[in-house]
C-alpha cells in the first residue's frame, strides 16, 4: 500500500476536506475540527523538529543571500590589498581571500547562484521526469516502451564524465552566444549548467511517477471519471497527478540538494562558472591551493554548502513523513 | 534464465551503442579542433598539418568518424592520447589499479559499517543508537566529497600530521601505501555509507514485522538467530542489488577525491583529459564508465533473481 491510495480515501465525496485523525470524535458523532490535507501535513511537518530547523536555516540562508547582498556594505569585487588572506575579524566577519576580497560578501552573492541553480535545475528535472513518467504510465504500450527505453539509456549514461565534458566543450560557445544575446555571458553559463544538471537527473522521478500512474489508472475513481467523459489530459493531470504529488514534492526537495552538490562539484573541478562568478564551489576551488595556510577560505564556503544540503535533506525527510497519511499521529 | 540473460545482454549492447553515439556526437559537435594547438604552431608546415588531418580523418563526416572509432574500439585500438602521445588504452588501463584499490577499499569499509549499523538501527527503531546512526547518515550524504576531503586534510594532515595528503605513487611497501590511501578511502566511504545504512535499515524494517519472523520467535528460537538467519537474510536481498547498482557511482565519486589527493587514477585522468581536450582518453574513460554501469546492472538483476526464488525471469 502506498500513500496515494490513502489520499484518495480521505477525499470526501462532496469534495470538501474530510476530518482526519484526532479532529473527529467518533463516539458522539460530532466532528470538532476539520483539517485539509495540507494543513494536516503542515501540522505533521512541525512535529519533525530537525525538518523545521532545516526550514529555518534554508529560509535564513536564502534571505541572507537575496536580501543581505543589498544591505551588506562590501561588494564581491572590492579589493583590499592591505588585507589579503585575512582571518575573520569585525571588519571582515569571514576573513578575506588571496586578493583581499571579502569572503562573506562573496558567499552571499555566490549563494544566489548556487541556490538558483539548485532550485531551477530541480524544477526542470522534476517537470521532465513527471511528464515522461506520466505519459509512459498513462498511455502504456508503445509510448511506455519507448519512453522507458529512453529512461534506461539516460540512467546508463556516464553522468559525471558527461557533465564535465559538456560544460568544458560548450562553455565558451554558450558564453559568447549569451554575451551577444543578453549582454552578459554568465547568463549563458547559468542556463547551460541548469540544463545539463536537469537533463542528467530526471530519470528517477520518471520511474517513480510511471509506477504510480500504472497503479492508479486502474483505480475506481479514475474509472468513474472516465465514465463521465473526462478527457485524457483531465484524467492525467486532474485526477491521477494530485495523488502522486506528495511523492513528487519529496523527490523534488531531495533533488535540490543533489543539484547544489553537483553544481559545486563542477565548479570545484574548475569546470563550472568562470572566476568572476563566486559560487560556493568556485570559492572552494580557489581556496584549494592555500587552504593549509588559510583554512577559513575553504571552511566557510564548504560549511555553507554542507548546511544548505543538510537542511534540504532534513526538510525532505520531514515532508516524506508529513505527506504520508499512514504516518498520521 | 538463459533466454532472459541473452535478451538482457542484447538490450545492453544496444544501450551501449547508443551511449557511445551520444558521447561521440557531443565530442564531435563541440567547437574547437584537436589539432588547434598544433595547428597554430608556426613551425609546423601547412603541408604536414594537412597530411596529419587527412591521416587522422578529422575532416570526414561525423558518421564516418564514428564508424571508424567504433570498429577500432572493438578491436582494442583506443587511439593515441593527444597529450601523453602514448596509447590511450595503455594509459587508461595503467591508471585503473590505483582507482580500483581506493574505490574497492572504500566500498568495503562502507559495507562493513552500513550492514551492522543498518540492521541494529532497524531492530532498535527510535532508540538512541538509531537516532545517532540516522544523524550520521544524514551528515554523510549531505557532506560533499570535496569538502570532507579538505576537512580531513586540515585535521589529519595539517594539524595532527597523521597521514600525508599528497599521494606519492613511488612509495614502496604495504604500510606507507595504506597510510596514504586511508584518507581518500575514508572520504569516499563517508559519502556512500550514509545512504547505504538508510537502505539497509528500511529494508530490514520491512522484514521484521513479517509473519514468518513472528513464527520464528514463536518457535522459541533465540533472538540472534531470528534476526540474522530469518530476518536479515531476506532483508539483504534488495540490499545486494543496490550494492551492485551503486558500485559505478562510487567510481564516479572517485573523480573528486582523486583530484583533491592528487591520486594518479582514472578520475584525475578524466579531469585532465577534459581540460586538455584529449578526446581519445576522455572517450575511453566515459565509455568505460558506461560499460561498468551496464555490467553492474546486469549483475544486480541476476543476483536479485538467484537470491529471491519468488522472482522469475520473464
Amino acid at each position: 500500500m502506498s500513500q496515494a491510495q490513502d489520499v484518495t480515501l480521505t477525499e470526501s465525496p462532496l469534495g470538501g476536506p474530510l476530518p482526519t485523525g484526532t479532529g473527529v470524535t467518533l463516539g458522539d458523532g460530532t466532528a470538532k475540527q476539520y483539517r485539509s490535507l495540507w494543513s494536516n501535513a503542515w501540522r505533521q511537518f512541525r512535529m519533525h523538529r530537525l525538518a523545521v530547523a532545516g526550514l529555518v536555516v534554508i529560509v535564513f540562508i536564502t534571505v541572507a543571500c537575496f536580501v543581505g547582498t543589498m544591505i551588506y556594505p562590501r561588494g564581491i569585487d572590492d579589493i583590499d590589498f592591505l588585507m589579503t588572506s585575512a582571518s575573520p575579524s569585525s571588519t571582515y566577519p569571514f576573513g578575506t581571500d588571496a586578493l583581499g576580497q571579502d569572503i562573506l560578501a562573496r558567499i552571499l552573492w555566490g549563494g544566489r547562484i548556487s541556490l538558483s541553480v539548485g532550485f531551477l535545475s530541480a524544477l526542470v528535472a522534476i517537470s521532465v521526469g513527471t511528464l515522461v513518467g506520466a505519459s509512459a504510465g498513462f498511455f502504456g504500450g508503445a509510448t511506455d516502451g519507448f519512453l522507458m527505453r529512453l529512461t534506461d539509456l539516460f540512467i546508463c549514461l556516464p553522468q559525471l564524465p558527461l557533465l564535465l565534458l559538456i560544460s568544458f566543450l560548450y562553455r565558451e560557445k554558450v558564453y559568447r552566444w549569451a554575451d551577444a544575446q543578453f549582454g552578459d555571458g554568465n547568463i549563458g553559463i547559468f542556463l547551460l549548467i541548469i540544463l545539463v544538471i536537469a537533463v542528467l537527473n530526471w530519470m528517477s522521478t520518471a520511474r517513480l511517477v510511471r509506477a504510480e500512474f500504472l497503479r492508479l489508472k486502474e483505480k475506481e475513481f479514475v474509472e468513474a471519471a472516465r465514465s463521465i467523459g473526462a478527457r485524457q489530459t483531465t484524467l492525467m493531470f486532474k485526477h491521477i497527478l494530485p495523488n502522486v504529488l506528495s511523492q513528487i514534492i519529496v523527490a523534488a526537495t531531495l533533488s535540490v540538494g543533489a543539484a547544489i552538490i553537483t553544481e559545486s562539484t563542477l565548479s570545484f573541478l574548475g569546470l563550472g562558472f568562470p572566476s568572476d562568478v563566486p559560487t560556493w564551489g568556485r570559492m572552494l576551488f580557489e581556496a584549494q591551493s592555500y587552504f593549509q595556510f588559510y583554512p577559513y577560505q575553504a571552511l566557510f564556503p564548504g560549511m555553507v554548502i554542507f548546511l544548505t544540503v543538510l537542511s534540504i535533506n532534513y526538510i525532505g525527510d520531514g515532508l516524506r513523513d508529513a505527506l504520508d497519511p499512514r504516518k498520521t499521529r | 534464465m538463459g533466454r532472459y540473460l541473452i535478451r538482457r545482454v542484447i538490450i545492453s549492447m544496444i544501450t551501449l551503442v547508443c551511449i557511445s553515439m551520444v558521447v561521440f556526437f557531443i565530442l564531435a559537435a563541440a567547437p574547437g579542433d584537436p589539432l588547434s594547438g598544433f595547428g597554430s604552431n608556426p613551425n609546423v608546415p601547412a603541408e604536414l598539418r594537412q597530411r596529419l588531418r587527412e591521416q587522422m580523418g578529422i575532416d570526414d563526416p561525423v558518421p564516418v568518424r564514428y564508424a571508424r572509432w567504433a570498429t577500432q574500439y572493438v578491436q582494442g585500438n583506443w587511439g593515441i592520447s593527444y597529450t601523453t602521445r602514448s596509447d590511450a588504452r595503455d594509459y587508461v588501463l595503467g591508471r585503473l589499479p590505483i582507482t580500483l584499490k581506493v574505490v574497492g577499499g572504500a566500498y568495503l569499509i562502507s559495507l562493513l559499517i552500513a550492514l551492522p549499523v543498518g540492521i541494529i538501527s532497524a531492530v532498535k527503531q527510535y532508540s538512541l543508537f538509531d537516532q545517532v546512526a540516522t544523524t550520521f547518515a544524514f551528515l554523510g550524504f549531505s557532506l560533499p566529497t570535496f569538502f570532507t576531503g579538505i576537512l580531513f586534510i586540515l585535521i589529519f594532515s595539517v594539524k595532527l600530521h597523521w597521514f600525508p595528503f599528497i599521494y606519492d605513487d613511488t612509495v614502496k611497501g604495504f604500510w606507507p601505501n595504506l597510510k596514504q590511501m586511508i584518507m581518500p578511502m575514508m572520504v569516499l566511504a563517508l559519502a556512500s555509507t550514509g545512504s547505504l545504512t538508510r537502505f539497509v535499515r528500511a529494508s530490514m524494517l520491512e522484514v521484521v514485522g513479517q509473519d514468518y519472523v513472528r513464527t520464528a520467535r514463536a518457535k522459541g528460537l533465540r533472538e540472534r538467530s531470528v534476526l540474522i538467519l530469518h530476518a536479515a537474510r531476506n532483508a539483504l536481498i534488495p540490499v545486494v542489488t543496490i550494492i551492485a547498482i551503486e558500485a559505478p557511482a562510487v567510481v564516479g565519486g572517485a573523480v573528486v577525491t582523486e583530484q583533491i589527493f592528487r591520486i594518479p587514477g582514472i578520475g584525475s585522468a578524466l579531469v585532465q583529459g577534459v581540460n586538455e581536450g584529449d578526446v581519445p582518453v576522455v572517450m575511453a574513460i566515459s565509455f568505460g564508465y558506461a560499460i561498468l554501469v551496464v555490467i553492474f546492472n546486469i549483475i544486480a538483476d541476476i543476483l536479485y533473481a538467484t537470491l529471491d526464488p519468488r522472482i522469475k525471469f520473464s
